[in-house]
């Protein structure tokens, strides 16, 4: 049952990641992509009927950690409390600028917005990254369990680290390069003409970016947390992991060059849901590793609810998650394609 | 600075301005429903321009309340870390819940609702109005049994590690608290909703525009107005005023300022309590009632302050006092004034009686007012318990963020909730001016006919 939960947790988690992250990714490029104001509309619309059901997961995930893991819960929360209270800001943000843009009718109003929009999204992006970097590289826990950090220190991952250091930023860079080539993707789907073609070129230097960037980070996570392969050796299958990872990554660069831009969005899900499992795999089962010593690791088994609470939670959770995939199948059925650019202005 | 304090303000601050787009979300999704029913039946092509109207009121409010919806499910986390870490295996449950059905029911149902009538056939179309109904209404359901778990714990048990696990998972979702509060709490969503639907009916029938849509929100308005207004009262109210003295005696008595146990006690209708001096200051009494109205007979005995020792007391008395008192008088004023505007309705003198429209213009913040009030009094009243009888307030919060980090936060939130409201205003005061189309569309008419 504990081994249950973490794997849906994680998978509640990615499941944000891969589809929040087009929409981020989206909101990064359309301040580069969209020309004028018809295309402005063009990618606004191509997200508008799904980003906030997508968003939804971020919500559901953390209650079900909150249910599932409540000292993992409070101790992250509280501990990462400056960072996510810019999260919350920039969520809020995000959310006000894109759902607003059109609802007044001013030049000016509109492009604010849509400043706030690229911004607020570029922003999340690095948070996100940098906050799961910080998770693989461990966090100062005292004796009780909590653990507070500043924003940035001198930008060692030592036993005191910040929020920000040189680790953590490389995750942040990742996260940002990987759900702008996600977005991108995801736009040379569902656009047409000058805006696909354009949208078609930027994948190829992200690309590259982020394949230097994926060996960087694999090469200093090893570094900086040098048991993280342990449960590699330990279960040698699951280097299939990381060769997927490369497998993904290559098949992003084929299938985009061969007009196949569904079939490349597809591997770059894979790409990012192969990364973040990977990262479980190389925690499992600790949860929050601590940088003062692994006594004081948050554990699975230490952290999770009684099995009642389980028990009754893997019941309406099953119930809950079957009406949101069915719900999700519905709208994206609904919105499939691409935009329609006859129906634009309402 | 007091960590405590400081933890408790920022939430305070956050939910209190959270909950002005909810009430009235909850509520209007019933008359939307209730407008969208008479549309159907009657095939009345004002009444499906009426909903529509506030279809789109319903929107933006969903939006703003979504927005300001996120920190708290956040701050659990980051500003009550001890509280999350000791109860998070019991409501936790309901958070998660809130967060796996209700959001997906509603903002599937709201796209439906709002942008796809052209594609959906008319029953399909009210049907959408009804599940976004349903949705919000569960979301506050799922809400008020997190919160009822804290006023009134139910179902648990205590683990060795001295965290509370949830025992009975239909005991937690059906605590009697859960189900009175959220009766009571529903009628005062209902009152924010149809006293903003009259408001601005009476403000288009003062303005001279759109007025057969004005005469549908005053009739809609008044008539569910009334009626949420004496649910409001009798019976939601007096079953959960006495349901509450008996289990959390000393906020009751702190409520009504009882200082003194005693057999036919008074209702105080008026006065300042002064803690020092244990008495009401400038008090305005009705002999026995307060002893009628929680046991049904006038001699009965009511516990008063003095029955317990001061730290069990609520921290800040005199805001329990008039945050109740606050709460009771607005909600009698609901009920004389929607009253008399029924009256004139029967009469069929209400549209034009321009004073009443006046006071039903005039009256649109009271309900958030009163609302505001009654949530402060049950989250004030529980104190110095964070999970009452259980868990110390002082003993919750986040042992590792300090004061002027909370502070610090705070201040971000009221520069951001600021903006919001700026924003909000002017999005509001634009639909209003836009108005209910002048008439239906041609198409409309030509179906209507």
């Amino acid at each position: 049952m504990n081994f249950l939960w973490f794997w849906l947790v994680a998978i509640m988690i990615t499941g944000y990641v891969v589809l929040d992250g087009f929409d981020l990714g989206v909101g990064i490029l359309h301040l580069f992509l969209a020309r004028d104001e018809q295309e402005r509309q063009t990618t606004v619309r191509s997200i508008g009927p799904v980003w906030d059901g997508n968003e939804v997961w971020l919500l559901a995930a953390g209650g079900t950690l909150y249910f599932a893991f409540p000292w993992l819960y409070a101790s992250a929360f509280s501990g990462f409390y400056l960072p996510l209270m810019i999260v919350l800001w920039l969520l809020m943000l995000r959310g006000i600028s894109l759902e607003l843009r059109n609802h007044l009718d001013l030049g000016v109003w509109r492009s604010l917005l849509d400043g706030l929009f690229g911004l607020s999204s570029f922003l999340l992006t690095i948070f996100y990254g940098a906050a799961l970097a910080n998770v693989v590289r461990g966090v100062p826990l005292d004796a009780n369990g909590y653990f507070f950090l500043p924003l940035w220190t001198n930008w060692q991952p030592g036993v005191h680290p910040g929020i920000l250091d040189w680790y953590t930023v490389i995750g942040g860079l990742v996260a940002c390069v990987s759900l702008t080539l996600h977005g991108a993707l995801w736009l040379t789907i569902k656009t047409s003409g000058d805006l696909e073609a354009r949208a078609r070129r930027i994948v190829r230097p992200l690309w590259i970016v982020l394949v230097l960037l994926t060996i960087v980070s694999l090469f200093t996570t090893m570094h900086v947390r040098p048991t993280s392969l342990a449960n590699y050796y330990k279960y040698p299958v699951t280097f299939l992991i990381p060769v997927g990872v490369l497998a993904a990554l290559a098949g992003i660069w084929i299938l985009n060059r061969a007009g196949k831009p569904l079939r490349a969005f597809l591997c770059s899900g894979s790409y990012l849901a192969l990364m973040l499992v990977g990262a479980c795999w190389g925690l499992f089962p600790t949860l929050l590793p601590a940088s003062t010593g692994a006594s004081r690791d948050i554990t699975l088994n230490g952290a999770i609810s009684g099995p009642y609470a389980l028990q009754v939670g893997l019941i309406w959770w099953g119930l809950g998650m079957a009406l949101a995939i069915g719900y999700f199948t519905l709208v994206y059925w609904m919105f499939r394609g691409k935009v329609r650019t006859d129906q634009l202005g309402h | 600075m007091n960590q405590e304090v400081m933890h408790r303000i920022q939430f305070a601050f956050t939910i209190t301005y959270h909950y002005l787009f909810p009430q009235l979300t909850m509520g209007l999704a019933l008359l939307i429903v209730i407008l969208k029913t008479v549309a159907l039946r009657t095939g009345d092509q004002y009444w499906d321009q009426a909903a529509r109207f506030w279809g789109r009121v319903f929107g933006i409010n969903f939006v703003f309340g979504v927005v300001t919806g996120i920190p708290m499910e956040f701050e659990f986390g980051t500003n009550w870390a001890q509280f999350s870490r000791v109860s998070g295996g019991v409501i936790g449950q309901p958070l998660a819940m809130e967060g796996v059905f209700s959001f997906f029911l509603e903002s599937a149902f709201l796209g439906l609702f709002l942008y796809g009538e052209k594609r959906l056939s008319k029953v399909m179309h009210w049907f959408s109005a009804l599940l976004v109904f349903l949705g919000s209404w569960l979301s506050g359901f799922f809400i008020i049994v997190t919160d009822a778990w804290m006023q009134h714990p139910v179902a648990y048990t205590l683990t060795q590690q001295g965290h509370y696990e949830v025992t009975s998972f239909t005991g937690l979702l059906l605590n009697p608290w859960a189900l009175l509060q959220y009766m009571h709490n529903m009628c005062g969503a209902v009152i924010t909703g149809a006293f903003v639907m009259t408001a601005t009916g009476a403000f288009y029938l003062l303005e001279k525009r759109f007025e057969h849509y004005a005469r549908i929100y005053v009739k809609v308005g008044v008539i569910v107005g009334l009626l949420a207004s004496i649910a409001i009262i009798f019976p939601t109210g007096d079953l959960h005023g006495k349901y509450l003295a008996r289990n959390q005696p000393a906020t009751m008595a702190a409520m009504e300022g009882q200082f003194k146990t005693e057999s036919g006690a008074g209702i105080v209708l008026m006065g300042q309590p002064n803690e020092d001096t244990g008495l009401i200051d400038n008090p305005i009494v009705v002999n026995d009632v307060l002893s009628f109205l929680i046991y049904g007979t006038t001699k009965a005995e009511v516990k008063g302050l003095d029955q317990f020792p001061r730290d069990q007391w609520p921290t800040t008395l005199p805001l329990l006092f008039y945050a109740y008192h606050i709460m009771a008088g607005l909600g009698t004023y609901f009920v004389l004034v929607m009253a008399i505007a029924a009256f004139l309705l029967w009469r069929k003198k209400l549209y034009r009686a321009t004073w009443i429209l006046w006071a039903l213009l005039l009256s649109f913040p009271l309900p958030y007012i009163a609302n505001t009030a009654g949530w402060m009094t049950a989250e004030i009243g529980r104190q110095p318990w964070l999970i009452y009888g259980l868990l110390r307030t002082q003993q919750g919060f986040s042992p590792t963020v300090s004061a002027s980090n909370a502070l610090f936060t705070l201040l971000g939130f009221m520069g951001l909730y600021s903006l919001l409201s700026i924003l909000f205003i002017v999005l509001i005061y634009r639909e209003i001016n836009t108005g209910p189309a002048h008439a239906p569309t041609a198409a409309a008419e030509a179906l209507a006919s």
